[in-house]
């Protein structure tokens, strides 16, 4: 197991007036390779659950262990645990503060102590692999596009090559090409050097595509665990936490309900374009059939 | 969440917190020149005891008020210290040149007592206040400032904007931190200047979103024609309620009350 959290609790201003809890007894473990979705109405705690994996927040009661070491305990490095785990914050574009581009996404490979070659080297692979062209390495971060400054902001800690990446929201804002775009890389990068990821996002037909894992967050509490198919057969329980099954799942099941055999199970486009051809040919063949 | 994280503001809904902020103000003008009028134990016995009172109505915990006492408590130390050992009189005790007076241990406890006083009167309104309120409450009560051209009004709208823009910062400082410590960023360590440099990828984000904030905002107020003071009406404007009135009057009565114990020296 690589990350694990046990029985984690966390309260924002504990001990005040405005006391939040924002996570409820949490038990989860993440294993290396595994491409986690997390989802959950806004105010679920998601933002808050990550930021404990990257050991942001002190959870106020439980423990959070990577690679079997509790990274609360005395003498921990925070910061080698900081260059295993990647996080790239909601709104990362916010983050951005150098003269020029390639010098900020140097930013934290310098941190880690490599030499200026190096940085380089690791910033221009990431930058390359988030698509920002060699022309726009001089310019001033806060001369991009958003969706630009978005990608930068990506390479800024993809270029510290970490083990396990996690994104909140990274596509919100993006337009539907740069979306699949920065996925499919993410992807990738999960396929090729096996890192873990996990994605927090509002978009079912996002997590359904990418995640074989699937946490649902409700209330600070972890609702649902499992594979996409397993939970979106659940929809209607999803649907009572303001969330929902794909598109896809929805006319797959209209489908079924008209009559057509297929699998409303089916939870990505293609996935339901092969079940539907199916079913298609499967009846024309019984009409055709002798009759 | 936002506004009120600011301050002290301690929610509930008791008479004190829906009294109007004006009434609060000058009730706490009033309560702290008394505490310079009263000069006797039963002078200060009486504005302790209206002090309880004002406590329970706020139904905010005793020891919430008390903590507004901490970041004053170490003022007050060396006040006292000062005054007990440097006030001139009959002479108590004496080591070298250190000397005790009478005059100067009484002269520290009625210091100690009306700083105690004043911080946790004055805390009373900012716990049942929120800062919007009271900013508005000032506006009013400094209306008149307007006849010598003084933009009241400005002066007003700046102030809530300044406050409501601060814990809006507070927030965006968290968050720039944390990001910038997952890439790695070491806040912590090193002498002052390796600190001063490390506070560059904190500092420059929260200007330019601090900028950018202040920029939307003022197209914001211009998109729904915002033009100052003049002929501004409120959406709720402040009118006194019958319990003001009440409050005017003891407030009337504990001054009064406060004199006479001055005159008399009680
Ligand atoms: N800095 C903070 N101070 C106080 N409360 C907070 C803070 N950050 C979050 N919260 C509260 O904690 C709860 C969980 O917030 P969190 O940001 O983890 O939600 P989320 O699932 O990421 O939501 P979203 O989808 O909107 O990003 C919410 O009720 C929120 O109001
Ligand atoms: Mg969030």
């Amino acid at each position: 197991m690589l990350i694990e959290l046990k029985d984690v609790c966390y309260t924002y201003g504990d001990g005040t007036v405005y006391e939040v809890k924002a996570l409820d007894h949490i038990n989860l473990g993440i294993s290396e390779g595994e491409f986690i979705g997390l989802i959950g109405h806004t105010g679920s705690g998601k933002s808050t659950l990550i930021q404990h994996l990257d050991g942001l927040i002190k959870p106020t009661s439980g423990e959070v262990l990577f690679e079997g070491k509790n990274i609360w305990s005395e003498g921990y490095d925070l910061r080698s645990l900081r260059t295993h785990v990647g996080l790239v914050f909601q709104y990362p574009e916010n983050q951005l503060f150098e003269t020029d581009v390639i010098t900020d996404v140097m930013f934290g490979p310098k941190n880690e102590g490599l030499t200026p070659a190096e940085c380089e080297a690791r910033a221009a692979a990431a930058l390359r692999q988030v698509g920002i062209p060699e022309e726009l390495y001089k310019v001033s971060p806060f001369d991009l596009s958003g969706g630009q400054k978005r990608r930068v902001a990506v390479a800024g800690v993809l270029a510290m090559d970490p083990e396990v990446l996690i994104l909140d929201e990274p596509t919100a804002g993006l337009d539907p090409a740069g979306r699949d775009e920065l996925l499919n890389q993410i992807r990738h990068l999960r396929d090729k050097r096996g890192i873990t990821v996990v994605l927090v996002s509002h978009s079912m037909e996002d997590v359904a595509l990418y995640a074989n894992r699937l946490i649902v967050m409700d209330e600070a509490k972890i609702a649902f665990d499992g594979p996409p198919r397993k939970v979106f057969a659940r929809y209607r329980e999803l649907e009572k936490m303001g969330l929902a099954a794909p598109e896809i799942t929805y006319i797959m099941h209209a489908l079924r309900s008209r009559g057509l055999r297929v699998d409303t199970g089916a939870i990505t486009v293609e996935e339901a374009k092969r079940s539907i051809l199916m079913a298609l040919s499967n009846r024309n063949s019984m009409k055709d059939g002798p009759l | 969440m936002g506004e009120i994280t600011l301050g002290q503001y301690y929610p509930t809904n008791s008479i004190l917190h829906r009294l109007d902020p004006r009434v609060k103000f000058l009730g706490t003008l009033v309560y702290v020149v008394s505490l310079f009028l009263v000069r006797g134990p039963f002078g200060y016995a009486f504005c302790g005891a209206v002090l309880l009172v004002l406590i329970f109505l706020s139904k905010v915990p005793f020891l919430y008020v008390l903590r507004s006492l901490k970041p004053i408590l170490f003022i007050m130390i060396i006040t006292m210290a000062f005054n007990v050992f440097l006030t001139p009189g009959t002479i108590l005790w004496r080591w070298g040149f250190l000397k005790i007076t009478e005059e100067g241990i009484r002269m520290a406890v009625k210091m100690g007592i009306r700083l105690v006083f004043l911080v946790t009167g004055s805390s009373i309104m900012t716990l049942t206040t929120t800062p919007n309120s009271l900013t508005d409450g000032m506006e009013s009560l400094f209306g008149f400032l307007r006849i010598f051209h003084v933009p009241v009004h400005e002066i007003a709208m700046m102030m809530s904007i300044a406050l409501r823009f601060i814990p809006i910062l507070t927030e965006e400082t968290d968050k720039i931190r944390k990001a910038q410590i997952a890439r790695g960023a070491d806040f912590e360590t090193g002498g002052f200047i390796k600190r001063m440099r490390a506070m560059i990828p904190l500092l420059v984000p929260l200007f330019v979103s601090a900028f950018r904030r202040a920029n939307d905002l003022a197209m914001a107020m211009e998109a729904r024609c915002y033009h100052g003071g003049s002929g501004r009406t409120r959406m709720k404007p402040l009118r006194y309620e019958r319990r003001d009135v009440v409050a005017y009057a003891a407030m009337a009565a504990f001054l009064a009350i406060c004199i006479v114990f001055s005159v008399t020296g009680l």
